[in-house]
């Protein structure tokens, strides 16, 4: 189902956790809510859910209305961070507990009930273990149950709360894969919170990007890392340098030369430019390039980082260089971006 | 070592005490034994003992989990200082608790006074004990069920919430079974505190043979009577209820135990 959430805003006593948000979700469309500790994503997140109402602003859900809409009423399946699983219950009452409690004319037969827990989990893994007390799971049972429980209520939207927050890298990197099959498969309209950008970057349709209250930027994760909008967006996604600039008849400016880098139809003044450290070309003229001192090397998987001091901005950028290229301590190096962005104030 | 600790402090502490009582009962022959348990006037103390601390106990399990509930998941000001008057039963002198409930609801007390012309009669009577044993089990319940409650997440009650579940069943279904054990395990030591009570008892209950007088203080009287075989009658049947009592208690945790999975 879409979801519409128009111009919301959200206080906590005074302070503001959301400011004017809008956003369209989709139907049966992946989406993450990306952004730091603090920057409303989670807030966003109950409020679709009507854990929070709002102070101003609707929530749609299709066409409909869900403001007035309790919790109960909304039907959406709610992941927690840490599983919220009842822990009195086997695996299987928990699953099925969304059901059981419904009222008699809208509760199917017991034995459907069943048949529908067991169903869902052996569509997250778990078959063999409906016996189980959420005490004799580990950390990723525990979560793939809690989903198994939000799902069997067939949610209108399915909302995930850092879902692999609690969980060790190994373990989070596997259910990141499986909850896009399952997302994949099912079709459920899915929205997730999270702070870790890899995980929005790699799982969802579209990201939003999020920072004190406010949407930054949504897009697809390509959108996002090449495109960034702003420089939240770009220090916040990914690695980036940043050098104060100079703009001067369409050319950008370090101290007293030109970088080679052309900025045409941008006022005089001066700016920011931001690039990512795999974003440059070597050259070996001294001319229209940024030189610099190399301070520290660092080899890192399959690339070399480079720590440079730019002597004319008083800055340190980092960049990325193939192995082979090897660079020894106080040896200057000039390179020009190949991408990059200049912000201005 | 360790376990040469522990057992010889139990050994020294409990279990010496009570094969002394044991032996000193076995002494008694059986049929001597028998005639002083059952006893008219000591059948009816042991029977006020324990249906009054019964009564406290479930008393204290209703209002003593109210009381936690509020004092882990409600801000208002004041809180410390009910969350610390909570402990006064424990801390105060059993018999000071006694002299003033009497004093609120002898028949010339405050309480007492307003209740008298409706013909309620609540101190020198058993209704009296169990108003005392109510006051002394309290911190009991609440201080073993406060801890567990507090480790409930917010987020099992959300999630009921997002499950369809209403405020009724997420109590009945969700929060409230996942704290029975700890209930149980406030009960039976409320109950136990409630059974074992002198101090605070004795002033309220009047102590009319056959009507208000608990088991404990017949057994001082026996002993001050130097009726010893009697005295030690007495205790024998009241350890003997007691430890099938928790015994029972413990069964049904470990079994609630168990099933709901918890402490692994």
């Amino acid at each position: 189902m879409e979801v519409r959430v128009q111009n919301i805003r959200k206080e906590f006593g005074r302070f503001p956790a959301l400011n004017d948000v809008s956003l369209d979700i989709r139907s049966g469309e992946l989406i993450a809510l990306l952004g730091p500790s603090g920057s409303g994503k989670t807030t966003l997140l109950r409020l679709i859910a009507g854990l929070e109402s709002p102070t101003e602003g609707t929530v749609y859900f299709g066409n409909e209305d869900a403001s007035r809409k309790t919790v109960q009423q909304r039907n959406i399946g709610f992941v927690f961070q840490h599983y919220a699983l009842f822990r009195h219950m086997t695996v299987l009452d928990n699953v099925s507990f969304g059901l059981t409690i419904r009222p008699s004319g809208r509760r199917p037969a017991k034995a459907d009930i069943r048949k529908r827990a067991l169903e869902l989990l052996d569509l997250v893994q778990l078959s063999g273990l409906e016996k189980r007390y959420p005490a004799q799971l580990s950390g990723g049972q525990r979560q793939r149950v809690a989903l198994a429980r939000a799902m069997a209520v067939e949610p209108n939207v399915l909302l995930l709360d850092e879902p692999f927050g609690a969980l060790d890298a190994q373990v989070r990197k596997e259910l990141r894969r499986w909850l896009r099959e399952i997302h994949d498969r099912t079709g459920h309209t899915t929205v997730f919170v999270t702070h870790d950008q890899d995980e929005a970057l790699e799982l969802a349709d579209r990201v939003v990007v999020m920072s004190k209250g406010q949407i930054e930027q949504i897009g697809t994760p390509d959108e996002i890392y090449d495109t960034p909008n702003s420089p939240f967006v770009f220090g916040f996604i990914g690695e980036s340098n940043i050098l104060p600039v100079r703009v001067e008849n369409g050319q950008l400016w370090i101290g007293d030369r030109s970088i080679g880098v052309s900025a045409q139809g941008e006022a005089d003044g001066p700016g920011q430019l931001y690039f990512r450290p795999h974003d440059i070309e070597l050259l070996d003229s001294s001319d229209g390039c940024i030189t610099g001192l190399v301070t520290v090397t660092r080899r890192v998987a399959g690339t070399r980082h480079v720590e440079l001091d730019i002597d004319a901005a008083h800055s340190k950028v980092e960049i990325e260089l193939p192995p082979e290229k090897v660079t020894s301590d106080h040896s200057r190096i000039a390179f020009r971006p190949t991408r990059w962005k200049l912000f201005r104030d | 070592m360790a376990l040469g600790v522990t057992l010889s402090w139990l050994i020294l502490i409990i279990l010496i005490p009570l094969s002394g009582l044991a032996w000193r009962s076995s002494a008694l022959g059986w049929g001597t034994f028998w005639t002083l348990a059952t006893d008219q006037r000591t059948v009816n103390a042991l029977r006020i003992s324990f249906g009054t601390a019964f009564a406290a106990a479930l008393i204290n399990v209703v209002f003593g989990v109210i009381l936690a509930w509020v004092l882990v998941r409600y801000r208002f000001p004041g809180k410390r200082i009910i969350d610390a008057m909570v402990d006064l039963p424990f801390a105060l002198p059993t018999a000071v608790a006694g002299i003033a409930l009497t004093t609120l609801y002898a028949p010339n007390g405050w309480i007492g006074s307003l209740l008298a012309p409706l013909g309620i009669k609540i101190a020198f009577t058993p209704i009296g004990i169990v108003f005392a044993l109510v006051f002394v089990g309290l911190p009991f319940v609440v201080r073993t069920v406060q801890p567990i409650m507090e480790e409930i997440d917010k987020e099992v009650e959300e999630a009921a919430a997002t499950l369809g579940a209403n405020r009724f069943q997420t109590i009945s279904r969700v929060l409230l079974p996942g704290l029975a054990p700890a209930v149980l395990t406030g009960f039976a030591l409320a109950f136990a505190r409630g059974v074992g009570e002198y101090g605070s008892v004795i002033f309220i209950a009047g102590n009319l043979p056959y009507i208000s007088e608990i088991a404990p203080l017949l057994i001082v009287i026996r002993l001050e009577e130097f009726n010893y075989p009697a005295a030690t009658a007495i205790a024998a049947v009241m350890l003997i209820i007691s430890f099938a009592m928790l015994l029972i208690i413990n069964m049904i945790q470990a079994w609630s135990r168990r099933r709901y999975g918890y402490g692994s």
